[in-house]
């Protein structure tokens, strides 16, 4: 392979000599600025540092693009996410070198588990240094490799602009995920050419997303014959965009077929259709889970067959001919076999089953599906998200269905973050999701701290927009630091914390297969949330009681800036259903059942 | 004081996927030639858990900049499955094809071998080396360096005599490959 030609870049002259650019050239820092310009790009979040100086130079003789300074790197990187999550647009980060670009692997990790496009400029040492151990020196190309979709060292300023153009060519078209761009310090300097953008068609990089028609033809033949059929959607249908997600509900309506959806899908299909099964997999309802494990055809779109999702393979949906679409070929037969696969966009093709459906005037076999919902409507009469109302103390469900009816009666945009734990999952059970790109949540990697940088990042796009950090007391302190950016750019966000003092998801674990050892999950010491939200110039709310609560929520949903709300929930209270790790789709275990749970069977 | 005797633990989650028959394949990457590629498939390998039995890789094309990588890999049939696709997923990779499955190929391997010894070691290490056509290419008075070409097969069966005689070092490339026919992965890039 070819390696760095260590004579020219010693050639290039020190940084000091560089004087003002001839007219028809640039500087790499101009350069880089125009880049992002012709890209579209409105905002970064990021960090400045001595190796993107003069990057930063650029950013504050213009006016066009808005950087947001977070207060860790890593809270730039999430930030991004939830930026290019509620939009749909990608999302874009700017770092130093050294521990700028190392306290941006969690997020660029957590980016490519989610698919979620993001292009993270990181600076580095000059060229003539690399290779030194020079003064926040880290081989960023070489420590991101796994865990970006792309990434490149810029070793000539007249190639930076084609590599940015290139990165969110390559962030955002297929399955989405990040692209990391290395530019030395030296090449920000430089003086060089700046190339337009190539048409998307002229780029290397260009991944099939039409679907294979007759592959499209045989699966809406199995459609149509099946008895007991269920859509399995996920991420990739709110990646395709708001029209794959109108294509989902218009399928729907015509086959009549019930739906769904991991955790990334939330919110492409609406939770208040009656086809709606609700959310599957670990935490997922009874109904999803069983209709997942007798269906006799699943129509997989957009999702991956996570071990969250599927449980034991070997019992996983073990009657049913699979047809999975998916854009990444290598998320086909990974981990379940798959009968039908079909390599597309979501929206292209469920637009193609849509079509063939209408044309061929396929009706769906009425009498079987109506035994079929007779079955699911039983399932749902267990009504498995039961929980025992108290009312003393607040359940953390209570206050996830007190914040619900609160949010029917908002008219503003509303936007749902979590972090990682019982929190999040509760979230996924009891809130509304009816619209894509409007619940971020750290699916993959499970990234405590995701949620309030997300917050912040879905805030900035959408100003007038509701956006709520459901969060876990734990989580929450993983990135408290970003309070200080939501109040200096006046982001209402609203970090609604059940608090049980407990990493409660690592208890409930401890509780039930670790023989109630609760070894370091306890947090003792906790902060008094209402007056570190103070502290910071935010607001800060307290709910210690279920008759306060609907107060609380009604406060916090009027404030005007960053706000806290502590509200102190059971400190016992396990997350149902739950299907223990391997373990099949039709051997969960159910809230009040917990005490017959068999540890032994697990 | 005794220490309490340590019970077995015993895992209270499920075991993994039980073991599947392996396949070996060889697969022929092309590639942009740009830093950092090969380290790019090599990470893929080690990052995922897949085995590589050999690698070659060279520029082929230096005009458009192209290299070709041939691996040698092992797994199940999933995994090669899984393999191709994610070598297929990284945006320098130009295209991906399974030799294995793909039809007749040619494969081979060069390798430079050397054998010390005096008296009828050295004949008959010389003999062998004739009928596995291997060359001399460098001799003193107690050693050769022999270049033998051809299967993997076939140079371990050469390296294995060889052994016996005096064989103290030796460098293989790798497998190099193509398809049987007139059929190509460079040409239609
Ligand atoms: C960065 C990180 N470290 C550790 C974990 C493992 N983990 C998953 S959930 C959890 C507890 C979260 O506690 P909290 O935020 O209070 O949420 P709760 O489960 O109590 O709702 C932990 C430690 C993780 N997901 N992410
Ligand atoms: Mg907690």
């Amino acid at each position: 392979m070819s390696t760095v030609d260590s004579k020219k870049q010693a050639k290039k002259s020190p940084p000091e000599k560089i004087e003002k650019a001839a007219p028809d050239k640039m500087t790499g820092a101009e350069i880089i600025i125009q880049a992002l310009i012709e890209q579209g790009v409105e905002v970064i979040f990021g960090y400045p540092g001595g190796a993107v100086l003069p990057i930063y130079d650029e950013i504050f003789k213009q006016d066009k693009i808005k950087h947001v300074l977070v207060r860790q790197e890593g809270g730039a990187l999430h930030a991004a996410e939830g930026y290019a999550r509620s939009t749909g647009k990608v999302g874009v980060a700017l770092v130093t070198s050294g521990p700028g670009a190392t306290n941006a692997v969690t997020g660029l990790t957590d980016a490519l588990m989610d698919s979620i496009p993001l292009v993270c400029l990181t600076g580095q040492v000059p060229s003539f240094l690399i290779g030194t151990d020079a003064f926040q020196e880290a081989d960023t190309t070489g420590i991101t490799r796994p865990c970006t979709k792309h990434n490149v060292l810029i070793r000539d300023q007249n190639e930076l602009a084609e590599a940015i153009h290139e990165a969110f060519h390559v962030a955002r078209t297929g399955r989405p995920g990040p692209v990391v761009v290395d530019i030395p310090k030296d090449i920000q300097f430089a003086e060089g050419d700046y190339k337009k953008a190539a048409k998307p068609a002229a780029q290397s990089y260009n991944p099939q997303t039409a679907p294979d028609m007759s592959a499209i033809e045989e699966a809406v033949e199995l459609m149509a014959q099946a008895k007991k059929p269920v859509f399995y959607t996920g991420g990739g249908i709110i990646n395709a965009g708001p029209s794959a997600s109108k294509a989902l509900r218009e399928l729907v309506k015509e086959t009549g077929f019930p739906v769904t959806s991991t955790l990334m899908g939330l919110g492409a299909f609406p939770a208040n259709d009656d086809k709606w099964l609700g959310m599957l997999g670990m935490h997922g309802t009874f109904e999803a889970n069983w209709a997942m494990h007798d269906c006799d055809v699943m129509i997989c779109i957009g999702a991956r067959f996570d071990d969250r999702i599927t449980g034991r393979i070997d019992k996983f949906s073990p009657g049913s001919i699979k047809i999975h679409v998916d854009i990444d070929p290598s998320s086909i037969n990974k981990n379940v076999h798959i009968d039908l696969p079909i390599v597309a966009d979501a929206q292209l093709a469920i637009e193609a089953m849509l079509k063939i459906w209408k044309d061929k005037s396929h009706k769906p076999r009425a009498r079987s599906l109506k035994k079929w919902w007779k079955q699911i409507d039983d399932w749902r009469g267990i009504n498995c998200l039961a929980y025992k109302p108290s009312s003393k103390i607040i359940k953390p469900q209570y206050a996830l269905e007190r914040l619900r009816a609160a949010l029917e009666n908002d008219k503003r945009d509303q936007f749902i973050s979590t972090e990682v734990g019982q929190h999040q999952m509760w979230a996924a059970q009891f809130l509304p999701f009816n619209k894509p790109n409007r619940w971020m949540t750290s699916g993959g990697l499970g990234t405590m701290g995701y949620g309030l940088p997300a917050a912040i990042g879905a805030q900035i796009a959408h100003p007038k927009g509701l956006v709520i950090d459901v969060a876990g007391e734990a989580s929450i302190l993983m990135n408290i630091q970003e309070m200080s950016t939501a109040v200096q750019y006046r982001l209402p966000v609203k970090i609604f914390i059940l608090n049980n003092q407990w990493m409660g998801m690592v208890r409930q674990w401890q509780e039930l297969l670790h023989g109630e050892r609760y070894s370091e999950s306890y947090t003792d010491s906790l902060p008094d949330f209402v007056k570190l939200a103070e502290a910071y110039g935010g607001i800060g709310l307290r709910a210690d009681t279920p008759d306060e609560l609907d107060d609380v929520i009604d406060q916090m949903l009027k404030t005007d800036k960053v706000t806290i709300v502590d509200v102190r929930v059971d400190q016992k209270e396990n997350c149902f259903p739950m299907i223990p790790s391997g373990k099949g789709h039709n051997e969960m275990i159910m809230s009040p059942q917990a005490e017959k749970f068999d540890k032994k069977l697990v | 004081m005794a220490a309490p005797r340590r019970k077995k633990s015993k895992s209270v989650y499920a075991p993994g996927p039980k073991d599947v028959a392996v396949e070996t394949h060889t697969l022929a990457i092309l590639v942009k030639n740009e830093p950092g590629v090969l380290a790019r498939v090599v990470g893929l390998f080690s990052g995922r858990g897949y085995n590589i039995e050999s690698l070659t890789v060279a520029e082929t094309d230096h005009d458009k900049h192209l290299s070709r990588i041939t691996i040698v890999c092992s797994g199940t049939p999933m995994v090669i499955e899984q393999i191709k696709n994610q070598l297929g997923r990284l945006v320098p990779v130009k295209n991906v094809r399974d030799l294995t499955t793909y039809g007749p190929y040619v494969d081979r391997e060069l390798a430079l071998i050397k054998v010390t010894g005096k008296n009828e070691k050295r004949i008959e290490a010389l003999r062998i080396a004739d009928i596995f056509r291997a060359r001399v290419v460098d001799s003193s008075l107690e050693s050769f360096i022999f270049e033998v070409t051809g299967t993997t097969e076939k140079i371990n069966a050469f390296i294995d005599l060889m052994r016996p005689l005096g064989l103290v070092d030796a460098s293989r490339t790798g497998v190099a490959a193509l398809a049987r026919g007139e059929t190509a992965i460079g040409g239609s890039v």
